[in-house]
């Protein structure tokens, strides 16, 4: 221990210094390109015009947020995208903590079955025409409840979570049980407040998921009003000009002010951004201690 | 005498299940969950020994038996984008399976807590931003006028475009890729290393064990299990999420299908753009689905042989 302590005070040796450089990089070429979309959705047209290189805030406008957030679309597909991350998050979590509880019970007969039928999904699957086609029949295709019900469970997460309540002294149940309480009043009253935190962390990680839902829009929702905030952002960002020159065109006729049009699809990922850089603090503070308890195997 | 036994067991087992009623019944959503959406497909895959046609549908298209697999062997478009389904994977297990191994080690090198925090924080934070939106920057960074560009121009160099050039754009897939996961990936070796006993460390440097002294003997036995397990969940999910639908598709364009088509985006295009028959597509998938199911197998084999503990 003193030796450490000793060594801490000695300071930075050459290999601590290229390490730190090494990170450094690394860090800067991770976080640059974040950085550069901020200081573009914030230019000014007739400033960023003149240089050959922007890489400084050197103008401050807003024109490109006021032209996303007046946009009708953008609206409709951000509250798609917030009842799927709302009523999402609600939809996994009650089925993810219920079944990784019961999942976790080492007695119960048939959960070694169970378990082995859950994980073999992990590696083998029926592929996307027949996906679809269950889908179809389920009468799920352009319907919200696409994005919310079959999107709904990962089983990375269950297992993760079963590991961790399979981690809890049965202690804690026992007295309960004394008293007469069955399993889901235990579940419910006992375990869920002690492991809130835990659960709160997966909670963040469905929302983020479920924000961030793409693949089954493009796959099954081809209804315009159904589409979610992803899908508005893919036409923004890289298949539709269509889209950002009427964009530019309405803010030109409305300010006679000219848009940079790379600054409009900055500010529509900025905005979009803006819930998962809120709950970012909370994710990064819960996740190593969240996958160190429940390591893969369990 | 044996029958006796039988019927006592039998008993138990009712008695143990009856106490269990609750939890069958929180289990109950997740079982009908993974019978809808995991194996209502894969009782689908009989699609591809079917032809498809819509009024019957799953089960009651008719049998053809192999006949579409003898078409895939005549298929260019499926021999390309099963190539590249295989490169892109295994250059992506190669080069970004032991990255986040090597970026768990430096960043535990450090024994101040604040720049081990500070690196964690900025190398995890793409993996929570859709491929949607880093499709989008890298687009836009990468275009004509993006600043990458713009420093090549100045510096006197001429500007560039991997995403339209063949040379290298799985190059941009391996690099965009490490760039979102890296930390993330990062962060299980992490706690493979936090869990290692400090007094390990400190025991060895008063025996003089230098730096890669200590990684060989402590560091690295320490997290090597969590890497044996790891690398077979890798090789298992690589031709899904190696070459990443989702990664691909946003970043592709018709310039680069050549190098870039893969199994995954080629089904979605040949069966909801161009409109290709079901069934076929459906054999297409199955082979993807049973060699991922093989290399998984291999992999748990293999990490077995070596003396550690597998999948199963």
């Amino acid at each position: 221990m003193k030796l450490t302590e000793a060594k801490k005070k000695k300071g930075l040796s050459p290999f601590d210094i290229a390490v730190y450089i090494v990170l450094g990089l690394l860090s800067l070429i991770t976080f640059f390109p974040f950085y550069n979309v901020l200081i573009i959705s914030i230019a000014k047209f007739e400033v960023i015009s003149q240089h050959n290189l922007y890489l400084l805030p050197l103008s401050f406008d807003l024109t490109a947020y006021k032209v996303i957030l007046s946009d009708g679309k953008f609206w409709s597909s951000a509250i798609n995208t917030v009842i799927v991350t709302v009523a999402g998050v609600l939809f996994s979590m009650a089925i993810s903590v219920t079944g990784a509880y019961a999942l976790s019970k080492k007695g119960m007969p048939g959960r070694n079955g169970m378990l082995t039928l859950i994980l073999f999904t992990m590696f083998f699957n029926g592929g996307l025409i027949p996906f679809y086609l269950i889908i179809k029949d389920l009468g799920l295709v352009n319907n919200i409840l696409v994005m919310i019900i079959p999107a709904g469970l990962n089983t990375f997460y269950l297992i993760i979570m079963k590991n961790y309540f399979g981690t809890l002294p049965e202690s804690l149940e026992e007295s309960a049980k004394l008293d007469g309480a069955n399993d889901l009043y235990i579940l419910f009253k006992i375990i869920l407040p002690i492991s809130a935190p835990f659960i709160a962390t997966f909670g963040l990680f469905y929302a983020v998921e479920r924000w961030n839902e793409w693949w089954y829009a493009l796959i099954f929702i081809s209804d315009s009003a159904k589409t979610p905030l992803q899908i508005y952002l893919r036409e923004t960002l890289i298949t539709s000009n269509q889209l950002l020159n009427t964009l530019a065109q309405q803010a030109a006729d409305s300010d006679s002010s000219k848009v940079y049009t790379p600054a409009l699809q900055m500010a529509t990922i900025v905005i979009s951004s803006v819930p998962i850089l809120m709950v970012y603090p909370f994710l990064q503070k819960h996740f190593a201690k969240g996958i160190l308890v429940g390591s893969i195997k369990g | 005498m044996q029958s006796g036994e039988k019927v006592r067991t039998s008993r138990n087992l009712w008695k143990t299940m009856l106490q269990h009623k609750y939890f069958y019944l929180m289990v109950l959503p997740v079982l009908i969950w993974y019978a809808l959406f995991a194996y209502g497909p894969m009782y689908g895959v009989t699609l591809a020994f079917k032809t498809f046609d819509y009024s019957g549908g799953i089960w009651g298209s008719p049998w053809i038996g192999f006949e579409h697999f003898q078409k895939l062997w005549s298929d260019a478009d499926f021999h390309t984008a099963f190539k590249n389904t295989i490169i892109i994977s295994l250059m992506k297990l190669l080069i970004n399976f032991p990255m986040p191994i090597i970026l768990a080690i430096l960043i535990n090198e450090f024994s101040r807590k604040t720049a081990k925090r500070f690196f964690q924080t900025v190398l995890t934070f793409p993996h929570f931003i859709s491929w949607v939106v880093l499709a989008g920057i890298i687009t836009i960074i990468l275009s004509r006028d993006g600043v990458v560009n713009q420093v090549l121009m100045v510096f006197g160099f001429d500007p560039i475009s991997p995403l339209t050039d063949s040379d290298s754009f799985r190059p941009l897939l391996y690099f965009t890729h490490m760039w979102r996961e890296v930390g993330w990936d990062s962060i299980i070796y992490l706690a493979a290393l936090a869990g290692i006993n400090p007094e390990l460390y400190e025991a060895a440097e008063m025996d003089g064990a230098n730096r890669f002294k200590r990684l060989l003997h402590i560091a690295w036995p320490g997290m090597k299990s969590t890497v044996a397990i790891l690398l077979i969940l890798h090789v298992g999910q690589m031709l899904t999420q190696g070459a990443s639908f989702v990664q691909i598709f946003n970043l592709y364009s018709s310039p680069v299908y050549g190098v870039a088509d893969v199994v995954d985006t080629y089904i979605y295009r040949t069966s909801f753009q161009v409109g290709g028959d079901f069934g076929y597509m459906t054999a297409v998938g199955l082979i993807k689905s049973v060699i991922s199911l093989v290399l998984l197998v291999v992999a748990n084999t293999i990490v077995k042989r070596m003396g550690e503990e597998g999948l199963y």
